[in-house]
């Protein structure tokens, strides 16, 4: 059965690498970890624990020392064609438009690649389409730097699913933006989830943001990073700000809370 | 162009060399320089006109060689900078080589150059090309060098090859500094060219201003200079106004 096999497995990986300094590096110790299709996964913990590390894994940016990390049940040797990628700076370029930024993986993909030419129309109305879903109508032909932080960042939430990809992996995506706009844009990237229903690695050090957006959250312990504690949010979508007020979401946050609490003691 | 846009890249430039070489007129007037010593601007303008016949050859020769080293190091210092620049391990074995070839006085080349391919347009073509390639192959290699590592891990993760890389960010992203780097090397590029006419070839301003002096023809020295400097101007703008609309994402 498909349902059963998981969307991304990680088998007891270790991570050491070598810093520039030339000092060899645990940066992850004996992570397993399961993950199905479609659900929306966070991976919260003290900074420099390694959690941005998991991600660069499953992209296959960076192979694992020891054990394995599979993709559909197939080992990833290297970097990954249906992943998507947002990290907390927007990264975008800054010679190209709002538009142009969201259809550089079509430019890059395959088979998307291939035929970005003759598909260019078909393509370009699924950016506006994605724009449009994340609030940026009428902003397709501003250049990044008249667009606010906030902004920036929806226009690198669209470049990381314009080509449909199977995984979604967000590195702190709204790390850097003022409390309003973060909060509003998890609404962004949940109703942007709850229409695509793509798996979702989400890296954060926010409790709150882990409890709102995640079905499953894991936290991680110091360098070397393991993973020390699983909570499975239980809460009704689509959430909204106000559930954050509740009890039942705050003694999620309370709980992970301590977890972490105890993580740094 | 807006008018205040303009007002500020033409008309106070041009405020500008017409105060100074108001004030040169003057101040050898009121001084009495001997125009063999330090003709006025004046005495050289005459000196065109008497000699522009045969100035103009010679100001297209000298043209010529600057646009074809100019381009031979446009060429060539963009592949070896992008190479360079990608490359950690090129770019250690390389450039204390690079730096070598630019610390020689390209005029100690000069009768090098004559001994192996003759008095000519080639040495003049080679001098220019030498002098310009270095500060082109720096600046490319510092703007692909520079590429965040987070856009290279936004690349990678869809699978672009190194050329798409290259195609999509590194080029772009060098574009300013390339820019940058051209408006310095073409008018180096005219520094070369002349160096090497001055004693290797039998045309273009070097060769003219060299058979002036030997006349003890100093305003004609000077029209010359002045036809350089006039020139270099000419293709600073033409770069800088390729510039502008090219890479206008970086002036904002």
């Amino acid at each position: 059965m498909e349902q059963d096999q998981p969307c991304v497995a990680l088998h007891n990986v270790s991570l050491f690498y070598r810093s520039d300094d030339g000092r060899e590096v645990h940066a992850l110790e004996d992570v397993s970890l399961s993950i199905a299709q479609g659900e929306f996964v966070a991976i919260a913990g003290p900074s420099g624990c390694g959690k941005t590390t998991i991600l660069k894994l499953v992209a296959g940016l960076i192979p694992a020392t020891r054990g394995q990390v599979l993709i559909d049940g197939v080992p990833v040797r290297g970097p990954q064609k249906n992943v998507g990628m947002a990290f907390q700076n927007p990264t975008l370029l800054p010679w190209r438009n709002a538009l142009q930024n969201v259809l550089l993986p079509l430019e890059v993909v395959a088979p998307h690649r291939h035929h970005f030419r003759s598909k260019q129309r078909e393509y370009e109305a699924r950016a506006h389409e994605l724009l449009q879903l994340v609030g940026l109508n009428g902003f397709a032909n501003k250049p990044p730097y008249q667009l606010s932080g906030g902004m920036q960042q929806r226009v690198s939430l669209c470049r990381a699913l314009i080509h449909e990809p199977e995984i979604l992996l967000l590195d702190e995506p709204f790390a850097a933006l003022d409390a309003f706009t973060r909060e509003e844009l998890w609404g962004v990237l949940q109703s942007l989830w709850l229409s695509r229903r793509c798996t979702v690695i989400l890296v954060t050090h926010d409790l709150r943001e882990a409890v709102f957006l995640a079905n499953t959250v894991y936290v991680m312990s110091k360098r070397p990073g393991r993973l020390v504690h699983v909570t499975h949010i239980d809460l009704p979508r689509p959430r909204t700000l106000e559930h954050m007020f509740q009890p039942e979401f705050t003694n999620y946050v309370h709980e992970i809370y301590n977890r972490i609490g105890e993580v740094r003691a | 162009m807006r008018t205040s846009a303009l007002l500020h890249r033409v008309f106070l430039p041009t405020i500008a060399i017409l105060v100074f070489g108001l004030s040169w007129e003057i101040g050898g007037l009121i001084f009495n320089v001997d125009e063999f010593v330090l003709p006025r601007p004046s005495a050289a303008i005459g000196a065109y006109f008497e000699w522009q016949t045969a100035i103009w050859p010679n100001a297209l020769q000298t043209l010529f060689t600057t646009l074809v080293g100019l381009g031979l190091a446009i060429v060539t210092g963009t592949l070896i900078g992008a190479l360079i620049g990608y490359s950690t391990l090129l770019y250690d074995a390389l450039y204390p080589l690079l730096v070598a070839f630019n610390s020689i006085p390209k005029a100690a080349l000069v009768p090098v150059f004559v001994i192996w391919f003759g008095v000519g347009t080639l040495p003049a073509i080679l001098i220019a090309f030498l002098i310009s390639f270095f500060p082109i192959a720096v600046n490319v290699a510092t703007g692909v060098a520079t590429v965040e590592p987070e856009l290279r891990d936004v690349l990678r993760s869809l699978g672009a090859s190194r050329l798409d890389l290259f195609v999509k960010v590194g080029f772009p992203r060098a574009l300013p500094y390339f820019f940058a780097s051209l408006k310095v090397a073409a008018t180096l590029a005219f520094v070369g060219s002349i160096v090497a006419e001055l004693g290797a070839s039998n045309r273009g301003i070097g060769n003219l201003m060299v058979i002036a002096s030997s006349r003890f023809d100093v305003p004609l020295v000077f029209a010359g200079l002045f036809v350089v400097a006039l020139m270099g101007i000419a293709l600073y703008a033409v770069f800088a106004i390729l510039e502008r609309r090219v890479v206008a994402w970086a002036y904002r």
